[in-house]
């Protein structure tokens, strides 16, 4: 019996050596100095854009995706911060990974990536990471409603008007729990990351009384339904709204009066990055006026420097989507991290969508 | 009459279950041709979408790795599961029944579990991530299925044939060879194509074991999503679709040979 154990253990022993021998041999091999690996949404950095960095420096992309921001976490843990050079993802996700005990961000040196005074002021220093430590800005997304005039008779301008009765069953909605509560909760005058109960007790009540309008929920393509006329308005990223212009011209963007939600999307670099010096080149690169330009008219988001303004089309600058004049995001809010409060938010949600 | 009745419902149903299937399916094809890029409003018919993911090198970089992946781990786990069902069949050992019930719990368990556990796994070891994690990773979930079906074919297998040949004196080997192994062999192909079938399509455990130079065309297509459903995805789909079916279809017509 023992013999047996023995000869288990042993050969075990020598799967597990196997494994590790071929896993040094891989790393040598991946060391290489010109070499960079992204990990973001895919053609979230365009194809042209990968393409011309490498026909500059010589270096050789490789770009790794994750759907969201959840996954690149559990990834990244996995990792413990190695493997990957540069990871474009969310502000909130960046707040959650600054608070962990092991921080598998590296501080971001400034003084390697003189392009960061590319950056518009506005979109710096944000409350997910104060001072900018971890992250760079890249994108910005934004909250809109889109609303078709034909069918509406009053103009809307605020979240507040999607209540009207005269919307019976005829809103689209993103799927997505923290968006609308939101919106809820801004129609009430509060902010976005409320973790008050009463406060949502009151945003719950709101949301019971906007069902009645609500015609279906859509996560990826609200403004289909836009544009196939089964909704008359809706709320959406900006990118959605300018599918859903593009698709009819009639249909109107508004920013509402209360102020919008955004979405802040910045690099990062990971503790253990392999290529940090790439890294950092490389995002100093895309914060150039051109590149930055070429990026935000390819994805269709909000451009973060003010570099890049004066490469832009005016098709760019006339889409209301995209380009939305600083002074109507002074109200706007970032989805922050609210810890166990987050329970509540899915209650709500479920609860309004059950309804 | 009556049965004039029967057959025109239980064609009107199949008809209806056919379409159940692959209506959808169908859908994607179509709009894979749009040259809106809704997928509301059809304008017209266009071949840009596949020329434009032709040109995009991360692309044909997913195509690879998944091709790559599937073919690796389709064979070694076609080599795996073939002499495991072989051996099983072959051999009684106490603890037998235990055994093969835990093969099957391969099957069962659900993927996010795989996926999570192998992660750990593969981080404990302090293994780099990449195509050979996702090799190992495919093979594992794969195995069954050949082993499964192998074993099926061995179920109705007459073993005297086998003792009828070693009485005539042939080696244990030759018998396998000669014998055993063309007799099961619709068995394994069957068994590997569906093995290929799933591991070109897995998503899931995909994204936990793969590394900065081996996104597979799944998680491409997932991640894609960000920006919305496009007639890009829709064409991408599309050439999945066309690569598993060429692979099952190629299976097919191999082992009807053999089986003629």
């Amino acid at each position: 019996m023992m013999k047996k154990i023995l000869k288990f253990v042993s050969l075990m022993l020598i799967a597990i050596l196997t494994l590790v021998g071929c896993n040094s041999k891989s790393s040598t091999k991946g060391s290489g100095d010109k070499v960079l690996n992204i990990f973001t949404w895919a053609n979230y950095v365009p194809d042209s854009v990968v393409k011309e960095y490498e026909k500059k420096t010589g270096i050789k992309v490789n770009y790794a995706n994750f759907s969201t921001n959840e996954e690149m976490l559990s990834k990244l843990q996995a990792v413990k911060g190695g493997e990957y050079d540069v990871v474009i993802c969310a502000d909130y996700i960046i707040q959650v990974m600054a608070k962990d005990k092991n921080v598998l961000m590296a501080p971001i040196n400034k003084d390697n990536i003189p392009n960061f005074k590319n950056e518009d002021p506005a979109y710096l220093d944000q409350s997910f990471d104060k001072g900018n430590k971890y992250s760079v800005p890249y994108t910005l997304g934004s909250q809109m409603i889109v609303y078709n005039p034909d069918k509406v008779k009053k103009e809307v301008t605020s979240y507040a008007d999607l209540w009207d009765s005269s919307f019976k069953s005829s809103l689209v909605l993103i799927d997505d729990p923290r968006s609308i509560i939101g919106v809820a909760l801004r129609k009430l005058g509060y902010g976005i990351n409320e973790t008050d109960a009463a406060k949502l007790d009151k945003a719950k009540e709101e949301l019971k009384k906007l069902k009645p309008n609500v015609k279906l929920f859509n996560a990826d393509t609200p403004q289909d339904s836009l544009i196939s006329g089964d909704a008359t308005a809706g709320i959406m990223w900006g990118s959605q709204a300018s599918a859903a212009v593009k698709g009819n011209p009639k249909l109107k963007i508004v920013y509402p009066s209360e102020g919008t939600t955004v979405e802040e999307d910045n690099f990062i670099i990971p503790i253990k990055a392999p290529h940090m010096k790439n890294a950092e080149n490389f995002i100093n690169f895309m914060l150039e006026g051109k590149i930055s330009n070429e990026t935000t008219t390819t994805t269709e988001y909000i451009n973060t420097t003010t570099t890049a303004k004066p490469f832009m089309s005016q098709e760019y600058l006339n889409n209301k989507a995209v380009f939305i004049p600083a002074e109507d995001l002074i109200k706007a809010m970032h989805i922050l991290d609210i810890g166990d409060t987050a329970k509540t938010y899915d209650s709500i949600w479920s609860e309004f969508k059950q309804q | 009459m009556g049965n004039r009745i029967i057959k025109i419902f239980s064609k009107f149903y199949m008809l209806l279950i056919f379409t159940f299937l692959y209506f959808p399916i169908f859908i994607i094809v179509i709009y894979s041709f749009n040259a809106s890029k809704s997928n509301v409003l059809w304008t017209g018919f266009t071949m840009d979408w596949y020329k434009k993911l032709l040109e995009d090198e991360n692309v044909i970089i997913a195509l690879q790795n998944s091709l790559k992946i599937a073919f690796s781990s389709t064979i070694i786990s076609s080599i795996i599961g073939t002499t495991g069902a072989v051996a099983m069949y072959k051999y009684n050992f106490r603890g037998k029944k235990g055994i093969d019930l835990l093969l099957y719990i391969q099957i069962i368990i659900p993927e996010i579990i795989m996926g999570v556990s192998l992660l750990n796994y593969f981080s404990v070891l302090n293994m780099e991530f990449g195509l050979f994690t996702l090799i190992l990773a495919h093979t594992t979930f794969c195995i069954p299925f050949v082993y499964i079906l192998v074993k099926a074919r061995l179920a109705g297998f007459n073993s005297s044939i086998e003792e009828a040949a070693l009485d005539l004196g042939a080696g244990k080997f030759t018998v396998f060879r000669t014998v055993t192994f063309p007799l099961i062999l619709p068995g394994i192909i069957s068994g590997a194509a569906l093995a290929f079938a799933i591991s070109f399509d897995d998503v899931i455990i995909n994204f936990f074991v793969s590394g900065p130079e081996s996104t597979t065309l799944p998680i491409k297509i997932f991640s894609m999503l960000r920006f919305g459903l496009s007639p890009e995805i829709n064409a991408l789909c599309s050439i999945m679709l066309i690569i598993t079916l060429f692979v099952l279809m190629a299976s097919q017509s191999i082992r009807i040979k053999k089986q003629n």
